[in-house]
């Protein structure tokens, strides 16, 4: 039976990034490795490019209420209209350059997409040049502000029309990372970049090392192992790093009726599951050394 | 108690001190920088990075520790992000454009560079003749905000005193500013637009002739066919340039995805795409220049000879500048 086996604890246990194969991409490294980075989707996007939206917003408003208060401070024509260059020109910077100045860094991504754990490099796994990212900004233009000016312009009769048509061409390029296998947006296509996700992780402890000192040397024979494979295996790591109690119990209950191992009174459920865990990835991991990767528990032993 | 025996376990234990190396060194470099990093910090980053490599490959092969094959995953893509990164300094790159990329740039899109020209001196040729016919057509070619009372009605004394307006009442800087960006916007979107296969892009190529021509037809008109010469040239000649080249690079991404030849749609786009960029960017430095030249220069230079002759002196410049043959150098080699 499908749910009498931890493979069932999986839907609260996602905090490792399953991510569907749809969107993994292979990227090798010059020495030879595939990196196997993920593609960021649509929605962590649209996110990232909100939270870059409130910034430049908050950030406009900000400057310009300073550059106002210094210009009624100075009292004079030539402070004005000093003030109002800088407010020129900080406005044009923040529209045009608040993408490319932060993508120029070496971390590759707006704070909007730092927050989502995304950032952007060039498709063929080389350098990400500045033209590159310039070009993928510019286009900007045609995504956002274009629409943007469509959504907020005022008209009526036929006028109104030509405004609705273009809203409706405009949305050809703002949903075209829905249309397409790699989540490009025209920006990306024309610069030849992708978005990754590429998070910083901490390293989490082996949960081997902590359930070996719980395990007290419980013993399993080899038939009560060959049961399950290293799909099955992850997700018991999953409950372990966890440690729910019910989700222990009901879990601890179905390894056992399916090993057919009755419980020990004297052994908890956290404890049985540290043990079986040691156990199972010793044997697991031993024969992966000879060459035999067991993916689940359909798979044969 | 006896000793865990795993060895995925044993492998970690032995390698876990290079990788948190590694993750300190990339919080700096990606923190403040890779000219914050030590010497030793420097030459080390390298080294750790295959190290981790190399680890990821043994995990993956023997570990089933899957919190550590995913963090390994995760630093390796930083490390990898950070040791082929971009490597040369802001001025280097900077050096480099001007020297070589941009004017490249511009020189390969030579052909789209004509069309566009060709496209603006179309509509103003247009214009011109339409507007010396019938006057009524001015107010179809110009929009109000830009017009600012240069019309048919206007008197010629008036026209001219638009002209030689020595600026006062009005500021300066302030102007030359607003001019920038607002002409920045256009160059941006000329650009963009590009990529909806070049039609909006010519329409805002020729718009901008016929905004050009029946302006001139007005004054012209009015008899001050040289005066207007001179005071559309002083800032025209490089504004004008510029959105020329901004209209071909749209063009060049537009005609690259539409008939992408023997590559495919995506590479032939990609291509173009970089560098129609490297030409934009130089297109803003360009409005930059004309932004100047009309907010300031205008004001101040009020002789119509001098306008004429500053005019000639930019246009050479950047046809020197963009075309004008030049040795290899080594700055061509891996491009």
């Amino acid at each position: 039976m499908a749910t009498a086996d931890p493979a069932s604890a999986r839907a609260p246990a996602a905090a490792y990034d399953n991510a569907s194969p749809a969107l993994r991409r292979e990227l090798v490294t010059p020495e030879g490795v595939d990196l196997e980075v993920r593609l960021a989707d649509a929605s962590e996007r649209a996110g990232a490019f909100l939270i870059d939206l409130v910034i430049m917003g908050v950030a406009m408003i900000a400057l310009t209420i300073l550059v106002g208060v210094a210009a009624a401070a100075t009292h004079n024509k030539t402070g004005g209209s000093i003030m109002i260059v800088a407010l020129l020109l900080i406005w044009f910077l923040l529209r045009n350059f608040y993408f490319v100045a932060f993508e120029l860094t070496p971390r590759g991504a707006t704070p909007g997409k730092r927050l989502l754990g995304l950032r952007v490099a060039s498709r063929n796994g080389g350098r990400l040049t500045a033209d590159a990212i310039f070009a993928r900004n510019a286009m900007r233009e045609l995504e956002v502000y274009l629409p943007a000016t469509f959504l907020f312009a005022r008209a009526s009769g036929v006028d109104a029309w030509i405004i609705l048509l273009g809203i409706a061409w405009c949305a050809v390029f703002v949903f075209m990372p829905l249309f397409n296998r790699d989540k490009l947006r025209a920006g990306d296509i024309v610069a030849g970049t992708w978005v990754l996700k590429a998070p910083r992780r901490k390293l989490a402890p082996d949960m081997a090392v902590k359930a070996h000192a719980a395990a007290k040397g419980v013993a399993f024979t080899q038939r009560e192992l060959d049961t399950y494979g290293v799909k099955e295996l992850q997700v018991l790591e999953e409950v372990l790093r966890r440690y729910e109690p019910r989700t222990l119990k009901a879990v601890a209950e179905r390894i056992r009726t399916k090993i057919g191992r009755p419980a020990d009174p004297q052994l908890s459920d956290g404890a049985f599951l540290d043990a079986y865990y040691v156990a199972l990835r010793g044997r697991l991991e031993h024969r992966l050394l000879f060459g035999r990767r067991r993916r689940d528990k359909f798979d044969a032993p | 108690m006896d000793e865990l025996r795993l060895k995925s376990y044993r492998f970690r234990a032995e390698r876990e001190a290079d990788w948190r190396r590694l993750e300190a060194v990339l919080a700096r470099a990606e923190g403040r920088g890779a000219a914050s990093l030590s010497d030793e910090q420097l030459l080390a980053a390298p080294v750790l990075y295959r190290a981790a490599l190399s680890s990821l490959s043994v995990a993956r092969a023997t570990s089933l520790d899957q919190g550590l094959i995913d963090y390994l995953e995760s630093l390796c893509a930083r490390a990898y992000f950070f040791v082929y990164g971009a490597r040369s300094t802001l001025v280097e790159r900077i050096v480099r454009f001007f020297a070589r990329d941009w004017p490249n740039a511009v020189r390969s899109l030579w052909r789209e560079t004509l069309v566009s020209f060709g496209l603006t001196v179309a509509g103003a040729v247009s214009a011109y003749i339409l507007v010396t016919r019938d006057p009524d057509w001015y107010g179809a070619f110009m929009p109000d905000y830009l017009a600012q009372g240069r019309g048919p009605a206007a008197s010629t004394a008036a026209l001219r005193a638009t002209l030689f307006d020595k600026g006062h009442g009005h500021d300066l800087s302030a102007m030359a500013t607003y001019l920038f960006t607002h002409n920045a916007s256009i160059a941006l979107f000329a650009f963009a637009l590009g990529f909806a296969l070049c039609v909006p892009t010519a329409l805002l190529v020729t718009g901008n002739g016929l905004m050009l021509g029946a302006f001139v037809a007005l004054f012209v008109t009015h008899g001050l066919g040289l005066e207007v010469g001179g005071w559309l040239a002083i800032h025209g000649v490089t504004e004008l340039s510029a959105i020329i080249l901004a209209g071909a690079a749209g063009f060049r991404i537009g005609t690259a995805t539409a008939f992408p030849g023997e590559r495919t749609r995506l590479d032939a786009a990609t291509e173009a795409g970089r560098r129609s960029g490297v030409v934009m960017a130089g297109v803003l430095v360009m409005l930059l220049c004309a932004g100047a030249l009309e907010g300031v220069g205008r004001q101040v230079i009020q002789s119509t000879p001098i306008r004429y002759a500053l005019a000639g002196a930019t246009a050479s410049l950047w046809i020197v500048y963009f075309y004008f043959p030049r040795a290899r150098s080594r700055l061509d080699g891996h491009r």
